[in-house]
């Protein structure tokens, strides 16, 4: 396969993630966030996004990742979706890496908890895994 | 899109526009004779003819063909216009109808065959002037086997809803006159965008006459505007808005004499553009209303009813969203009251009421909402009979069912699975009805209402915003973050400080604040929302009293801020389904707030409780151990410490009389009250014989209203209000007490309020001597 995928990968919890790059509208830095009382616990609230409301994501949280003990700046991807923009927090941003179908595999059985739901597979990368995030369920399903 | 599909599209919004055009006046013609509308029908199917002529619709052309022949005898004096002729010419319409649906959905007049219909047309312009007053009709004997009255109209009467649906998308083009002169600015009423002026552009009567004229005249200065362009302004104004909001608060903080003056006058032309671009966006109710007389009539001869319609108000305007919203619920408020509501003509006739009822609709402008009343001269709803159907289809208990008003009773017909059909006919009740109605005015921010006078008929209110993209809210704050609730569930802001804390009673989690005499349960928006309220513990305490469906109660926030206008923005669904919150929006300093959903905050803080408990009654008995529902309930004293229970609904106020102001009339105990006479009832004598209390302190009273008097009745004390699953057992044969139940585990009596004011008005409790009262509960309690 002369051409491969391209993905956004980001850090979470010492994963090295990716969702697909046409997905991704744009990255941004944490802004002010509202928090919804009674929500489901991943969601971390809704920011203003020029003038569009979006909900905000926390991915460790939702992936049932302990919270971060350091205080280092976290990242926010915000994806399209059907129904408006969806923002991902998430530890660091990563590179663009392009990736060939030869190399995807199933998520392997050592995944477990929540993110064996949320990882549709791996790519085997020269120095190490890039697991492919199921971005459909990491919005849906939660509770 | 070419050329021709764009004149298609043309054609299929005008058909449809002069079909209704056409049904409104055959119907108005049916109550008077006037030549004018006579012409203007006939004028609306002969250029219908033209135009399917020239686009080649031969089956439309043919049938306006013949129709057109029929209403030119008529207009021509040679007919008159018989039922059977509105019938069959009303037939027609529905005929078109389908066939232009069809040409909407595959460009194709379809299979309709329209022969059997034509050959009628064609008929009924044969039998001559004599046919129409049912004198001698020697021609028409085919008729009568042929077809009796109401036959035509049956094989269409299907699609009868149907035809309220357009070929396009009905309403989807609007029409901007320009005849209106730019408004002033200082003409401006912020609270009421529609205007006078527009009104008048907008008003579909107008432009028909308007188009009527049109083809002698001048053609009037009108566009047409595709709704989804003013959708898309209408998004565009919302964000202007949210800027202009940001805007302000930020020249507040600078001093700068250049940008307040620009700052204010961004404010002041965003808030004119915000208006003119709903008024564009307004349609009069009429266009929903047009529908309706075809609607009654038709059914009205289906029930073999004689109805008449009548509207006023049709010109009140509201955001085009919100018609199409409230198009099926007032239609079925309609159907139901011809088919449920009047009664058959004889039966009227033997009560002594005219033949013919009336259903008059209304609709105007109040407080930044439109309201809308569906009354009719009917029957009324027999409360004894909204009972018996409720305890039968277990949706209250017969316990429930003897402790609600009558009020309480009638507003049953809301609950899901209830029908007062005796018989389900083909016209409404099928058990789906009046919740689904209920359901989709309160899915717009509406509420509705019921009032029912057995014997003399039935009224709905509806109340719904006037727009819902931008709308009036309050701002409170809780736990450091901004609230808006929308103002249309807003009564009233109360403050209570130091002393006036007291007026919170909170017993057993149950807060209730007693505001004028009046009990108000109390929620706390941070317990609800699981957020540790910042307010210290001995500040004043903010209320803001709030409306959801017929429950008031108070809202405990933190502070209040102000009254904004926020733009509505929806929330993903995750959040959506929390229940609590109706969206979000954006506030002056770009932060996002929530917007509270009021239904959903009474629900969850147990405000209605006893309502939603009731509603899943019939499912929840089948569940094994089904807790029975909650009540609240007050708990008195009446005699040596013995524990009453009173369903909270039933009362009205708490007071302290003082017992130099009783005054004696007959056996009666009254006080003055609120320019009323208030007859006191001691309950510790009516139940127990006992001696009433040594009169020196205040007298412990709790009102409650029986029909339209009401009556206090004194207690040895008011002990509690709790908030308890209510399982009434009905121990011996006490009169004046329903039964015992356990509250808080301790066996109490539960009263029954009906029994013991009915005691109190007894003829026999008026002649029994004072002071020595013996009452025969038999009768007392009829």
């Amino acid at each position: 396969m002369e051409h491969g995928r391209q993905y956004c990968t980001f850090q979470l919890d010492g994963w090295l993630l990716g969702v697909p790059i046409e997905r991704v509208q744009e990255v941004i830095r944490p802004p002010e966030t509202t928090g919804v009382p009674l929500a489901p616990r991943a969601v971390s609230g809704l920011i203003n996004l020029r003038g569009e409301i979006v909900t905000a994501i926390d991915l460790r949280r939702r992936f049932g990742a302990a919270a971060r003990t350091d205080d280092a700046e976290t990242m926010n991807v915000v994806l399209r979706h059907e129904e408006g923009a969806v923002a991902l927090r998430v530890d660091a941003i990563g590179d663009v890496l392009e990736v060939t179908a030869d190399r995807f595999r199933t998520p392997p059985p050592t995944l477990t908890g929540p993110a064996h739901e949320l990882v549709r597979g791996v790519y085997e990368l020269d120095d190490g895994l890039l697991l492919v995030l199921d971005t459909e369920r990491a919005v849906e399903g939660m509770d | 899109m070419d050329g021709m599909d764009d004149i298609i599209q043309e054609f299929l919004v005008e058909s449809e526009e002069s079909l209704d055009r056409v049904e409104r006046d055959l119907v108005a013609l049916e109550e008077a004779h006037d030549p004018e509308l006579v012409a203007g029908v006939f004028r609306s199917v002969h250029t219908l003819k033209g135009t399917c002529g020239f686009l080649g619709m031969s089956k439309l052309e043919g049938l306006a063909h013949v129709g057109e022949s029929l209403l030119s005898k008529v207009r021509d004096g040679e007919l008159a216009l018989t039922a059977e002729r509105t019938t069959t010419l009303l037939s027609m319409s529905d005929a078109m109808r389908e066939i232009l649906r069809h040409v909407a959905e595959t460009g194709e007049e379809g299979p309709r065959d329209v022969t059997a219909l034509e050959t009628q047309l064609e008929r009924l312009q044969e039998d001559g002037v004599g046919a129409s007053t049912g004198g001698a009709q020697p021609p028409d004997g085919a008729a009568s086997e042929r077809a009796p009255d109401g036959e035509a109209a049956r094989p269409t009467a299907g699609g009868d809803a149907e035809g309220a649906r357009s070929p396009t998308n009905d309403g989807a083009v609007v029409e901007l006159r320009s005849a209106r002169p730019p408004a002033p600015a200082s003409d401006r009423v912020p609270s009421r965008p529609a205007r006078a002026g527009a009104r008048d552009a907008f008003d579909p009567a107008d432009g028909a006459t308007a188009r009527g004229a049109a083809s002698e005249s001048v053609a009037p200065r009108v566009v047409r505007v595709g709704v989804g362009l003013l959708d898309e302004l209408m998004n565009l104004v919302g964000e202007l808005v949210l800027v202009r909001n940001q805007i302000l608060q930020l020249a507040g903080g600078v001093d700068d004499a250049g940008l307040a003056a620009a700052s204010q006058r961004l404010d002041h032309v965003t808030s004119e553009l915000q208006e003119g671009v709903m008024t564009t966006r307004m349609q009069p109710i009429g266009t929903v209303w047009s529908k309706l007389p075809r609607v009654v009539r038709d059914l009205a001869r289906a029930c073999g009813k004689e109805v008449r319609i009548e509207m006023h108000g049709r010109e009140t305007e509201l955001d085009r969203t919100l018609i199409e919203a409230i198009k099926d619920p007032i239609t079925h408020l309609v159907r139901n009251a011809v088919d449920h509501g009047i009664e058959a003509p004889e039966v009227r006739e033997a009560e002594g009421k005219p033949r013919e009822g009336v259903l008059s609709l209304r609709a105007f402008h109040e407080g930044g909402k439109v309201e809308i009343e569906i009354a009719d001269d009917g029957a009324g709803i027999r409360p004894a009979q909204i009972e018996r159907r409720a305890v039968e289809r277990g949706l209250v208990t017969s316990a429930q069912a003897a402790a609600m008003s009558e009020r309480e009773m009638i507003q049953l017909v809301f609950r899901p699975g209830f029908s007062t059909a005796t018989k389900v006919t083909n016209v409404s009740g099928r058990g789906v009805g009046m919740d689904v109605v209920k359901t989709n005015v309160e899915r717009i921010g509406g509420t509705i209402d019921v009032a029912s006078r057995s014997g003399e008929g039935t009224t709905f209110r509806v109340q719904i915003p006037l727009t819902l993209a931008i709308v009036p809210a309050l701002v409170v704050r809780c736990a450091g973050e901004r609230y808006a609730i929308p103002q249309i569930s807003l009564l009233e802001l109360v403050r209570l400080e130091g002393a006036q804390r007291r007026r919170i009673e909170s017993v057993h989690g149950a807060p209730v604040l007693r505001l004028r005499g009046r009990l108000l349960p109390l929620v706390d928006l941070a317990r609800l929302l699981g957020v540790t309220s910042d307010a210290p513990a001995d500040g004043p305490v903010h209320v803001v009293v709030l409306h959801a469906d017929d429950q008031t109660f108070g809202l405990v926030v933190e502070r209040i801020h102000d009254t904004e206008e926020i733009v509505v923005k929806p929330l993903s669904r995750a959040l959506e389904r929390l229940g609590t919150y109706a969206g979000a929006t954006i506030m002056g300093d770009g932060r996002v707030s929530l917007i509270l959903d009021v239904l959903g905050l009474a629900k969850r803080g147990g405000v209605l409780a006893e309502r939603a408990a009731a509603s899943d009654g019939a499912a929840a008995r089948d569940d094994a151990g089904g807790e029975p529902s909650t009540q609240t309930l007050l708990l008195v004293e009446a005699s040596d410490g013995r524990p009453l229970a009173v369903p909270l609904a039933l009362v009205d106020r708490l007071e302290e009389i003082d017992p130099a102001t009783v005054e004696r009339a007959g056996p009666h105990e009254v006080v003055r009250y609120r320019e009323e006479i208030l007859p006191l009832v001691h309950l510790s004598r009516l139940l127990f014989g006992g001696a009433p209390s040594p009169a020196t302190e205040p007298l412990q009273v709790f009102v409650v209203r029986h029909g339209d008097q009401r009556f206090g009745l004194v207690v040895d004390r008011i002990h509690d209000i709790v908030e308890a699953p209510l399982e009434v057992q009905a121990l011996g044969e006490r009169t004046g007490v329903l039964g015992s139940a356990i509250v808080q585990d301790r066996v109490v009596e539960v009263l029954d309020v009906e029994a013991c004011v009915g005691a109190a008005m007894s003829p026999r409790g008026l002649e029994s001597a004072a002071g020595n009262w013996t009452l025969d509960w038999a009768t007392a309690a009829e």
